[in-house]
């Protein structure tokens, strides 16, 4: 009895059997690193504002802590974008001719606000709560990074669940003392394991089981 | 009810697939329905959403003469201008808050050491006198509460910023300054009076070491 197929549609069956997983494998890669990266969630791109406000100049520069401005971020789940009346507790002396202030005292004069853009947009089923973090040792920069050297804010973590997980299920490995937590240039010692495991003692930080419960984040 | 529609129409259609793009249709659809954004941007108000109830898209302000909630609870903090006395208790725990607190919102002006050389000041800012003046030493604590409530001169209020007890802890703090300013050596804990006088006189304390 002949061949019904000529030898060559071997290669062509292999070919097509092993092309065919790894299109598969290639495209779930793909999809795996999209989902990852900043295009998709926004990482490490720059904002345009309204006003072009530098956050390097003012913390940098003037040395005016986090909290002058974000007036509720150790008490309440948002941090607070201040008023151009803050703003203003400076600015009606200095750089009054400034152009780049033009917006701020057009706000100030009509009661207007500034629509400024928002960088961190978590979504709306995740509990988030900035005080909680503050108090239990979680340094500003070590979500939003070296802001101090940012003339225009960008996000520069992924905001992920993924990313939230990483501390919530290792916390020793990013607290640190509390009378740190707004020093932009805190780095964590060599031995942060152990220390970090010793402030997660004293600040009464909950068991990873309760930290990675549910309800803790999606309530 | 819409899901089980959904269902009878989805079993119909698998004993019929007689119509495949609908049948495609619906098994896409159901595959990308987790992609709509609802649960991610729901209706709720969030802070600082502009609001569509009011002309110009800001939230209600305050009738006048809004009492914000608990503070009728701080009232006895509000003390008259000339009030030579505390009412707070002062601790420890009341300094070391007022220290960081008076960092945070007065040291951009008024300088680490209460002197009037901040960095705003230093930026072109009109410089507030010192704490360490005879008029300002001599000023009852009730003077230094009112000015951080209701701003004095150039400055502005800081009532909007700084809750009462922590203007209070504050107004320690300025206290804790200028007591600082006219220490005796004498006075001090042996410790620190050792290196006070091993340190060479005319040395300028050295500011905003943070």
């Amino acid at each position: 009895m002949p061949q019904i197929f000529h030898p060559s549609t071997n290669t062509i069956s292999r070919v097509t059997v092993f092309g065919a997983l790894a299109i598969v494998i290639i495209l779930l890669a793909a999809i795996w690193a999209y989902v990852r990266s900043s295009f998709w969630t926004g990482a490490d791109v720059e904002k345009q504002q309204p006003v072009q406000f530098s956050h390097k100049h003012h913390v940098s520069d003037d040395g005016i802590d986090c909290r002058y401005c974000h007036i509720t971020v150790e008490t309440s789940a948002f941090a607070g974008i201040p008023p151009v009346k803050t703003c203003m507790n400076c600015h009606s002396e200095i750089f009054r001719d400034s152009a780049y202030l033009a917006p701020v005292f057009e706000s100030y004069r009509t009661g207007r606000p500034i629509r400024w853009t928002r960088v961190h947009q978590l979504a709306d089923f995740a509990y988030f709560h900035h005080g909680i973090h503050i108090n239990k040792g979680v340094g500003c920069s070590t979500c939003h990074g070296r802001v101090d050297q940012m003339p225009l804010v960008r996000q520069v973590v992924s905001l992920q669940m993924e990313w939230c997980l990483g501390c919530h299920r290792q916390p020793e490995l990013y607290v640190r003392p509390r009378d740190r937590v707004f020093d932009m240039e805190w780095q964590s010692p060599p031995d942060q394991i152990e220390q970090g495991k010793k402030l997660v003692q004293l600040y009464k930080i909950r068991s990873v089981a309760a930290l990675t419960s549910c309800s803790t984040c999606h309530r | 009810m819409v899901f089980s529609m959904c269902l009878t129409r989805l079993r119909l259609l698998f004993a019929a697939r007689r119509s495949t793009p609908a049948f495609l249709l619906v098994v896409l659809s159901i595959a990308f329905s987790a992609c709509r954004q609802d649960m991610a941007d729901q209706p709720k108000q969030k802070p600082l959403t502009a609001s569509l109830f009011f002309a110009d898209g800001s939230a209600r302000q305050p009738v006048e003469g809004t009492v914000p909630h608990g503070s009728i609870e701080d009232d006895h903090l509000n003390v008259s201008p000339d009030d030579p006395n505390f009412p707070v208790a002062l601790t420890p725990e009341l300094l070391a808050r007022g220290k960081e607190r008076y960092t945070i919102y007065c040291s951009v002006c008024h300088g680490a050491l209460g002197d009037g050389n901040g960095m705003i000041v230093r930026r072109g800012y009109r410089t507030p006198p010192s704490y360490h003046i005879e008029r300002l030493r001599r000023a009852p604590v009730g003077h230094f509460y009112d000015v951080v409530t209701h701003g004095f001169g150039l400055m502005p209020e800081y009532a909007t910023l700084i809750p009462p007890r922590d203007r209070w802890a504050i107004v320690a703090y300025v206290r804790a300054l200028q007591i600082s300013q006219y220490a005796n050596v004498a006075q001090l804990p042996p410790e620190h009076r050792q290196r006070v006088e091993s340190t060479p006189s005319g040395t300028p304390p050295q500011e905003g070491s943070r």
